[in-house]
């Protein structure tokens, strides 16, 4: 038996071995039929509406435990239509008229509304066409008398195969799943984000070659490299089980060691941070030996609230996060949203390119009374840590003084209410701009700090979007062309005797750590599961040969050839 | 039967949000609501009602009430659209 890998995208990194179950969605066959009583047919219809809101209450609080609250809240667009009179009345009406059983009734309801939906202008709306949908379904397997799947089919060690996966599906899968294999979906598909939120390996968007597994399989997925192999020969499954081992190892060895500092072979020290979302993110970062925060990001006060939030919120908000981290350094960013998010209690206009629009310091500036809520707010919780702030999208020096001009006003007007503030708190910029790498020696001289935001200077200087499947493979910020833009930050930051960080993904990859040590990096913050493996990178690299290797990868013509090269060190 | 017209001036119009907000207000009430738009009407307490009747800014429809506080509804409905729908 050939052991061909099938080739798909690697949604979730990682290495693992198990057997395939495959989540298949039935759809139920639906016989019209007349029926005599109707009113017993309604009864039952009544009867199955109310076993479908138990199934989904309780999958609604199997995800809240096990995944967020965030995550829960599909469910409760299911339970709004099991109660919607549009729909579960409009069902009983026609039952009682056409004397037809319910099971036709609900198929052609659902099939209806899903249609309407599914023509509304409006991305939201169309959502929920799956929605119902997926409630449809399940109403009509209930009326049949069967169960919707059975997650317990899925036990420790199976690889979930699917062709497609919603969030109601993932969400019900047990703990201990070992990988994710779909005919579609991409790197940004609800089960990618939620693969890597579990941390378990994930190949999507297989197309049809997924019909070629079957259940009980042996696949092994590799989602570094986004490709399966089915039924592997013995030596193949024993080198790829040697390699899952010697992963594990290595994390284990590396996590002993996360809490030392990261020192290079001849001695210098490289700063190890950790990006955090939220104060839930505050744990997992020092647990991981996160030397400090490398950004902050603020935006989850705003979103996850129906207000502004005000100074006292963020205030707590950020005290916390301070005292956690002790005398340890914590970036924060200030608010960085634009007509991509949808804040229900504000007017950000719709616009045609939110990502070159008015977002970040750019709204900050033009809606100072919001903005200086937040500077009043971290001004005085500087007085517990050590803070650093951080303004994100920058990309000329006007932008900094007027924002720099705003922070003295709120200290001033915090001095006269004899508020205390923190005396000395570093202000620096992001660079996630092309304008702001190239003229990086003119932003230096404003500025404490320069933090290279990679993901979107990437997006930025390639003119790529990475969630769409089109150009994404266009999209890696080991492009030559990025990489010369952090060189430049870096020398503009040296020059001015002040400190040059990352703070993208690119800075958490371990086998890109030693050309960012060479470009010149002396602060690399990253997701927290990533530090105690970049830490040992760091200390197995020569700041010497990094110099060389950074010069290297600079002249190469691609990403793949530098990625090829940073492997070989 | 009370009747109040009004102009949809919130910049979705009743999707999403706004739409959810407004059939949760509905549902206050005992009297039976209408919403209606041009030719088409719809249960104001049905989410999935008031969404299709694709109801855009600047859109005039009316609110049809009922029943024993169809005074009542009708008003707080009214305030509740003037108001902006939380948007």
């Amino acid at each position: 038996m050939a052991t061909e890998p099938l080739n798909g995208v690697g949604a979730a990194p990682g290495l693992a071995i198990g057997r395939a179950v495959w989540w298949r969605k039935e759809t139920p066959q639906v016989e019209t039929k007349t029926i005599s009583d109707a009113e017993a047919e309604v009864d039952r219809f009544e009867e199955t509406v109310n076993q479908a809101k138990e199934q989904i209450t309780r999958l609604r609080e199997t995800t809240r435990e096990r995944i967020g609250e965030e995550e829960a809240g599909i469910f409760d667009a299911h339970l709004s239509f099991l109660e919607d009179p549009a729909y579960i009345d409009e069902i009983k009406n026609r039952i009682r008229d056409q004397k037809k059983n319910a099971e036709s009734v609900c198929q052609s309801v659902t099939e209806e509304m899903s249609q309407m939906l599914s023509s509304l202008p409006d991305e939201y709306m169309q959502a929920r066409a799956d929605d119902i949908g997926d409630v449809g379904n399940r109403l009509l397997l209930l009326l049949s008398g069967r169960q919707p799947l059975d997650p317990s089919l899925l036990e420790a060690g199976s690889v979930v195969v699917a062709e497609e996966l919603a969030p109601s599906d993932t969400a019900q899968f047990p703990p201990g799943i070992a990988g994710m294999v779909t005919a579609r979906g991409s790197q940004t598909a609800h089960a990618a984000i939620m693969a890597r939120t579990l941390g378990i390996p994930a190949v999507l968007g297989l197309g049809s070659s997924i019909d070629n597994v079957s259940d009980g399989d042996t696949v092994i997925i590799d989602g570094d490299e986004g490709t399966i192999v089915l039924n592997p020969d013995a030596d193949t499954e024993e080198k790829a089980r040697r390699e899952m081992e010697r992963q594990q190892q290595l994390r284990e060895k590396a996590l002993e060691k996360a809490e030392q500092d990261a020192v290079t072979a001849d001695g210098e020290r490289i700063q190890v941070f950790a990006n955090i979302g939220g104060l839930k993110d505050i744990e997992t970062a020092l647990a991981n030996g996160a030397e400090g925060v490398g950004l902050f990001r603020t935006e989850f006060l705003y979103l996850e609230n129906d207000h502004w939030p005000t100074e006292e919120e963020q205030f707590d908000a950020y005290r916390k996060a301070l005292e956690a981290f002790g005398d340890k350094p914590v970036v924060i960013r200030t608010l960085d949203i634009g007509g991509d998010k949808d804040l229900p209690y504000a007017e950000l206009p719709e616009e045609e390119n939110p990502f070159l629009g008015h977002r970040a310091i750019r709204f900050c500036l033009s809606n100072p009374e919001i903005f200086k809520t937040q500077l009043r707010a971290l001004l005085r919780a500087g007085v517990y840590g050590d803070l650093w702030m951080m303004f994100p999208m920058v990309e000329n020096v006007s932008e900094i003084q007027e924002a720099k001009s705003l922070l003295d006003e709120c200290r001033q007007e915090l001095d006269q209410e004899g508020i205390p503030t923190a005396d000395s708190i570093k202000v620096g910029i992001m660079v996630e701009v092309p304008a702001a790498a190239i003229g990086a020696d003119l932003l230096a001289g404003e500025v404490d700090f320069m933090s290279i935001g990679t993901n979107d200077l990437t997006q930025y200087t390639l003119a790529a979007d990475r969630g769409n499947e089109q150009v994404s493979h266009l999209y890696d910020a080991a492009h030559p062309a990025v990489l010369r833009l952090v060189r430049q930050t870096c020398e503009a930051a040296r020059k001015r005797g002040i400190i040059a960080g990352m703070c993208g993904e690119l800075a958490g990859d371990p086998e890109m750590a030693e050309v960012l040590i060479g470009l010149g990096l002396h602060e690399l913050s990253m997701s927290a599961g990533a530090i105690p493996v970049v830490k040992e990178q760091v200390r197995r690299t020569q700041t010497e040969e990094a110099r060389h290797l950074a010069d290297r990868v600079l002249e190469l013509d691609s990403p793949q050839k530098v990625r090829q090269t940073a492997q070989k060190g | 039967m009370t009747e109040e017209k009004i102009t949809i001036q919130n910049k979705s119009g009743l999707h999403a949000r706004p739409a959810a907000l407004l059939v949760k207000e509905a549902g206050n009430y005992t009297s039976n609501i209408q919403l209606v738009k041009e030719d088409k009407q719809a249960d104001a307490k049905s989410l999935l009602g008031v969404m299709s009747l694709s109801v855009r800014k600047g859109d005039e429809i009316a609110i049809r009430a009922e029943g024993e506080d169809e005074d009542q509804a009708a008003q707080q409905l009214r305030d509740l659209i003037e108001s902006g729908l939380g948007e």
